[in-house]
């Protein structure tokens, strides 16, 4: 599978990703590779198969519910003390509305 | 007291027969670690205030002649994937550099109830993406038995601070080999438990249909005692299994007599001439303690990597878009827009090897291409679980190499993508299975690197697996 530049400057879009010109040059051969080596799936018949989404359940229907018991969430300044910016209790970010 | 060779047991002894008491022993991990640190790399951070308060507590206990917790004194590593509340967690990544969670994980929760002792934070592959510790943003982690060769990864630190001493036991995590492959390049032992058998409560995210917390220790034992220490349902977790958990380390010395085990003959094609030896030389003491052995196939197996890389990938660009520089870790400085923010901390605060597989993950996600990779994928792991399925009605436990070759030195393979992922080709497989699997050493190659031969039994019979890598351990001699 041959991928463009183009494809992966989209991909890097989509992913939220700067990359430089030298990182697009690399993934666009990175990528090329490996989805060829991913299309060997394509050698199995697969139309009659379920797709496996989850791993193991072999409990009741409801045994990943927990009892609804209140708890004491995080408190604001410690919800904070990790942000790289903050004012007046909240995340700050650059502005996403025009004034 | 020799520190670098003690067990869970011999603490324990030391403890109660007054030899030292927990301070004082954890006092005397903490600065033989940190003096030997430099070596390897093991360890980013060490969590000395955190450490001496549980070691006080555990001689309170000890004082006011209230019973030991199974982990009692115990100076544990554990991998900086694994958060721990204001304990720096980095996941070896610079966009985590300065991250110190509000919270702990269960699995380090409990290891600390358990009496247990964070000594630190073990280094790893960033955010645990690769297969031999070179991809941490905080240089690499050197193989304490040959200090030029890659201790394996993802959880390289893990498995070199147990090797070397600097540890009793440590914590990895694995979602397609990383704490088995790093463990047999290390010649200590390495447990993946079955899917949702531990929490991943705490676990940063990668993939989480496949992520995995586990023990690495030198004596099988070991394992047993720390893995029975964490494991077990947690609310915080939906997908932790509710199945009650044996008391693993009481049943290693049930007999293995008439064990039926099978060899699936697609791990044996392709491996280094002395890393069949010793496997093969393995199977032949598992025969002599009265194990039957047979050769059988898992068919699907040379799709496992393609399968495995299109759905960790696809589940890590989701996992890991949470990393924005709006919350917590290291923001860009000097974007304009909210847009370019996010951006330009992803691009600035990803190593290589991370912002590869998000352009991979995002690849198989993105419209039109979801049918042919990702769904296909997902059928094709529901084959390789049937054939794990299939298996396990006609024997107890399968026996193969960890990995293809021991080994290799750094740098040799770092700047081939697709060589690297080829290596996880026998690991894979038990993860997207989510069969419980181990790392058991089995001797070393002529030039003296560990051999790890792997055990792997079917969903939650951890029991089977420990009892016979432990007979295997005492037949065979190869405790580190």
């Amino acid at each position: 599978m041959k991928l463009t530049e183009e494809n992966v400057r989209y991909v890097a879009s989509l992913a939220n990703l700067t990359l430089s010109e030298q990182e697009i040059h690399q993934y666009t051969a990175d990528l090329s590779g490996i989805l060829s080596h991913m299309e060997k799936l394509n050698e199995l018949d697969t139309s009659q198969i379920e797709p496996m989404t989850q791993v193991l359940f072999a409990g009741q229907e409801n045994d990943s519910l927990r009892e609804d018991i209140e708890h004491t969430p995080l408190s604001n300044e410690v919800a904070l003390a990790n942000a790289p910016l903050a004012a007046a209790g909240y995340f700050k970010v650059p502005k996403v509305i025009e004034r | 007291m020799n520190i670098a060779k003690l067990t869970i047991p011999a603490v324990r002894d030391g403890l109660l027969g007054k030899q030292f008491s927990a301070v004082e022993l954890t006092t005397e991990a903490l600065r033989f670690a940190q003096a030997e640190n430099p070596k390897t790399n093991a360890y980013l951070t060490f969590s000395d205030q955190r450490a001496l308060a549980a070691a006080a507590r555990v001689d309170a206990q000890i004082a006011a002649g209230q019973p030991l917790g199974p982990l009692a004194g115990v100076p544990i590593a554990v991998k900086d994937v694994i958060v721990t509340k204001d304990v720096k967690t980095t996941c070896a990544s610079k966009i985590l550099s300065n991250y110190i969670p509000p919270y702990d994980s269960t699995a380090v929760e409990r290891l600390e109830a358990a009496g247990g002792i964070l000594l630190g934070k073990a280094n790893c592959d960033e955010f645990a993406m690769g297969s031999s510790n070179e991809n941490s943003a905080f240089g690499p982690v050197r193989n304490p038995v040959a200090l030029d060769r890659v201790p394996g990864g993802s959880s390289g630190g893990s498995a070199a601070a147990v090797a070397q001493g600097t540890a009793v036991v440590s914590l990895g995590s694995d979602t397609g080999g990383s704490i088995r492959q790093p463990a047999s390049f290390c010649g200590c032992v390495g447990v993946t438990p079955t899917y949702g058998r531990v929490s991943r409560y705490g676990l940063v995210a990668f993939a989480s249909s496949l992520d995995h917390i586990g023990p690495v220790s030198r004596p099988v034992a070991d394992s047993a005692t720390l893995l029975g220490a964490i494991a077990g349902r947690d609310p915080r977790d939906a997908t932790s299994a509710s199945q009650p958990v044996p008391d693993y380390a009481a049943l290693l010395g049930d007999s293995v007599q008439g064990l039926k085990l099978g060899l699936p003959k697609e791990y044996f094609s392709n491996l280094a001439p002395e890393t069949g030896d010793r496997i093969m030389a393995g199977v032949e003491v598992l025969k002599k303690l009265g194990c039957a052995v047979s050769e059988l196939s898992l068919p699907h197996t040379e799709y496992a990597i393609a399968t495995y890389y299109i759905l960790c990938t696809a589940e890590l660009s989701a996992n890991l878009s949470r990393f924005d520089g709006a919350r917590y870790g290291v923001r860009s400085p000097n974007s304009q827009t909210l847009s370019d923010m996010y951006k330009n901390t992803r691009g600035e605060g990803f190593g290589a090897e991370v912002k590869r597989r998000i352009m991979l993950g995002a690849y198989v996600l993105s419209h039109g291409y979801y049918d042919a990779f990702y769904r296909k994928a997902q059928k094709v792991r529901r084959l390789l679980t049937e054939d794990f399925t299939n298996a396990f009605q006609q024997v107890d436990a399968l026996i193969t190499p960890v990995s293809p070759f021991p080994a290799f030195k750094i740098g040799e393979k770092v700047n081939d993508p697709i060589q690297m992922y080829l290596s996880d080709i026998y690991t894979i497989t038990g993860s997207l299975a989510g069969v419980p699997c181990m790392s058991v050493p089995c001797g070393t190659t002529a030039e003296g690197l560990p051999v790890g031969m792997q055990i792997l039994t079917k969903h939650f019979a951890e029991d089977v697996m420990f009892r016979l890598a432990h007979q295997y351990e005492k037949a065979g001699g190869f405790t580190a």
